[in-house]
């Protein structure tokens, strides 16, 4: 493997900067490394090859005139298949947008470009990013790149498995209930779920808007710290983005761990936990301690009802969101001639996969007349009193 | 128990949209009341007096100055539609002509 597809972005721009290697090269290598690679592993659903080489022949142009460059230039990104790309089709992994091209680009692609980084595909997900697995995608699964036979988690799994296979420098997921954090377990990289409304959502298909957070895989801290603050910050075009300063993440990460108090709640280390996994845990606390971390048992005691309470606020969500899909603006129509509301209840079946159908169908349940209280008003409440847990805890 | 009957199962498929299957709708009336089962865990949480929260920021209304500003154009804006005129979208007759 040519050894600058293994290199952090840190480094990849650094030599850059220094003249040691084009932005062409860089991409040329990334592009032939997916090439050889991807058919098995199935990460990408598209690959962005002129996009690729014509931003890259934009960076070094403008390198070789001493033009100032962003702090990703030349850096090979990928960008998880539900954040609309202009002209670059963006299938959310399924049947129903197979075909859809964005009129515009999402916040976060357009700062991916201001900062110079090269967009080199768009990865594979659960169907709208509904799933754990990568195995729910509407075309193929994804696949754990350290082992074949195994799923590379969800439903950024070809975000977090094309980094980890190093067809790519650094990817952009989406977490609504994991969708960063466990991929990136799965696959060994690093991953980060910002808080809500640190980066904007604006170009993000939704799938449940109070949940909803774009974030970082890479194979290195300073890359994700690099990665953030390139992607962070207000945006007036999503209202519910935090009007808050970006903090130079690059800035804090020699600071070190101390002062820092790090909370490990009782509750997750429950039944059915894995006792490897609580080993790693532990393993990882002691590590924060001793680089002078404090670390404190805190409880978080309406944890048991947390699955509950996500299922049912973002399958709610969901089916609203989901709603647009009338086989009228955008995505797949039916082709049988039909009234308009067989139009859209037949273009809807043929489109979405049975998780979203399922979910879509839950979502509807929940906030129905009759069921409302008893469940979508029910889990509002109890989301906070869970939200309570945290602010106490804090 | 909170079980789901056909009927509601049919109720929802329509409410959602949905032209499912005999197949689909069997599987999902099974399928349903299994996760309802579970969501009634909930029931045991007291909530007497707890405000909902539907959103975890405390958001604030948003205004901006009313200026206009570019945006799609009618063309970008019909560019993925599955039926169309050279102005609008094109559906099926929704006004009965008889």
């Amino acid at each position: 493997m040519n050894e600058l597809l293994s290199l952090s972005a840190y480094h990849l721009h650094t030599k850059l900067l220094a003249g040691e290697v084009s932005a062409a090269e860089v991409t040329e290598a990334m592009l032939g490394r997916i090439q050889a690679t991807d058919t098995e592993l199935g990460a990408y659903n598209t690959v962005m090859a002129d996009a690729a080489l014509a931003k890259a022949q934009n960076v070094d142009a403008r390198r070789a005139n001493g033009g100032p460059l962003g702090p990703l230039a030349g850096v090979p990104v990928a960008i998880k298949d539900n954040m609309c790309t202009n002209g670059i089709r963006t299938t959310c992994s399924s049947r129903i947008l197979e075909h859809f091209v964005p009129p515009y680009d999402a916040t976060v692609v357009e700062r991916l470009d201001r900062a110079d980084a090269i967009p080199v595909g768009k990865t594979n997900l659960d169907e709208f990013a509904m799933g754990s697995t990568t195995e729910n995608s509407g075309f193929r699964p994804t696949k754990n790149p350290w082992d074949l036979s195994r799923t590379p988690g969800g439903s950024s799994g070809g975000s977090a498995a094309a980094v980890a296979a190093c067809e790519a420098t650094v990817a952009l997921g989406s977490d609504t209930g994991g969708s960063i954090r466990q991929p990136a377990g799965f696959c060994g990289v690093v991953g980060l779920k910002p808080t809500y409304g640190r980066v904007s959502r604006y170009g993000l298909v939704a799938f449940a808007s109070s949940l909803d957070q774009i974030g970082t895989f890479s194979r290195d801290v300073r890359d994700t710290a690099i990665l953030l603050g390139v992607i962070a910050g207000h945006d007036p075009r999503d209202a519910t983005s935090a009007d808050d300063p970006v903090p130079d993440y690059l800035a804090e990460l020699d600071r070190g761990a101390k002062g820092i108090k790090i909370g490990i709640p009782r509750e997750y280390f429950g039944e059915g936990i894995e006792p490897s996994v609580e080993k790693a845990v532990q393993d990882a606390a002691d590590v924060y301690r001793e680089l002078g971390a404090e670390i404190l048992d805190v409880s978080l005691p309406h944890t048991e009802y947390a699955i509950a309470t996500y299922y049912i606020v973002a399958t709610a969500e969901a089916s609203s969101n989901l709603a647009r899909y009338d086989g009228v603006h955008y995505g797949h129509r039916t082709g049988d001639d039909v009234d308009i509301i067989d139009m859209y209840s037949r273009s809807r079946a043929e489109g979405f996969g049975a998780e979203v159908k399922r979910r879509i169908m839950l979502g509807t349940f929940a906030l129905s007349s009759g069921y409302y209280d008893a469940y979508y008003l029910k889990a509002l409440k109890a989301r906070a009193l869970i939200k309570q847990d945290f602010d106490q805890a804090w | 128990m909170a079980s789901i009957d056909r009927a509601t199962v049919e109720h929802v498929a329509k409410l959602s949209r949905l032209a499912l299957t005999e197949d689909e709708l069997a599987l999902f009336e099974t399928q349903l009341s299994n996760i309802l089962d579970y969501f009634d865990k909930l029931k045991a949480l007291d909530t007497t007096d707890v405000p909902p929260l539907s959103h975890p920021l405390g958001l604030r209304n948003v205004f901006r100055e009313d200026a206009v500003k570019p945006s799609a154009s009618r063309e970008e804006a019909l560019s993925n539609a599955p039926a169309r005129t050279d102005e609008a979208y094109k559906v099926p007759v929704v006004v009965d002509q008889s």
